[in-house]
């Protein structure tokens, strides 16, 4: 009985948060969203600063809940879960920037009534 | 005995695992209507731009809506794992009634979206919206469902490590869906009510 409790509590630690994470991502997560809020409803700073502080914000917020809520920085050696989560924002880094940077380019290159001749010329294949 | 632990403690993590794996590949997912919502944002066809569309009070609420819903469904695996069922249940209830909150709060802009005319057929950025939005949207009622799912469990089954390990990737994906949502809530509404 005693090795079958001492083996459950193995079994999630590193899956198991405390009240004080909950709490703290909690305050934490709340604050950064009403910060980012607030800025963007008084307009703080100019355009290209707002939207490059809301965004930094919405990172640490991310980073708040990944360790508080789901508990990444209490994963024993190896750590699969992190090394699977730097692969996926590599994966994320490289489809979202080379799109932006794909279409605006394509954007730019092209005038409008090229993009007509291209598309009508294009039609039917 | 210590090996023995060892060996079932790597058994059971396994599935734990797997279910992180696939959040990051939704992840991927996510990213790729980011990308396309990024591209179309300019594509208006004339009709109205975010700015025009969003209301950022009622955004506000669904986004603390569904971080209380979050945090409750934590709450609700500490009371799991101290073996404690009646709580577990309450708590779950609570993130269940928080998450159908938000779910009504979204169908309802997205109700009056349509009514006025600003239906995805709209214009390319609105598809991007609807898309984007209504993707996650998707996971949330699937979450829900989920969740009612494994509450009947836990009444008719009590807390059994089998359970747990349920309530544990239910957890997870929960918490996955609010880390989704801080994104859509930044770069779609915040960014949207920035400029015209």
């Amino acid at each position: 009985m005693s090795k079958q409790d001492k083996v459950v509590v193995a079994q999630h630690d590193t899956n198991r948060g405390t009240l004080a994470s909950y709490v703290t991502g909690y305050i934490f997560s709340i604050y950064l969203t009403f910060a980012a809020y607030l800025m963007v409803y008084n307009h703080l700073f100019s355009n290209i600063v707002l939207t490059t502080v809301i965004v930094i914000l919405a990172l640490v917020q991310f980073i708040v809940q990944v360790l508080f809520f789901l508990h990444l920085g209490r994963e024993t050696k190896p750590r699969w879960k992190l090394a699977v989560m730097l692969f996926m924002i590599m994966v994320v880094l490289i489809l979202v920037g080379g799109s932006l940077w794909i279409m605006s380019n394509l954007n730019t290159r092209m005038t409008p009534q090229q993009m007509n001749n291209y598309m009508n010329n294009q039609q039917g294949l | 005995m210590s090996a023995t632990a060892t060996v079932v403690d790597d058994n059971s993590d396994k599935p734990i695992l797997g279910f992180w794996i696939y959040l990051m590949t939704d992840c991927v997912l996510f990213a790729s209507l980011f990308a396309t919502y990024a591209v179309l944002y300019n594509n208006t066809a004339g009709g109205p731009s975010g700015f025009q569309l969003f209301n950022l009070k009622n955004v506000l609420a669904e986004t603390l809506i569904l971080l209380t819903s979050s945090f409750t469904c934590g709450l609700a695996m500490l009371a799991a794992h101290k073996g404690d069922r009646d709580r577990t249940l309450a708590w779950f209830g609570v993130s269940f009634l928080l998450g159908i909150a938000f779910l009504a709060l979204e169908l309802t802009e997205f109700r009056h979206f349509v009514q006025t005319g600003n239906s995805w057929r709209r214009s390319g950025f609105l598809s991007a919206f609807f898309t984007l939005v209504g993707t996650h949207g998707l996971h949330i009622t699937v979450g829900l469902t989920w969740m009612v799912t494994l509450m009947v469990q836990v009444f008719r089954r009590g807390l059994t490590r089998a359970t747990i390990r349920r309530l544990t990737m239910l957890s997870m994906f929960w918490h996955f869906l609010d880390i989704i949502w801080i994104f859509i809530f930044t770069i779609v509404y915040l960014r949207g009510a920035i400029a015209p």
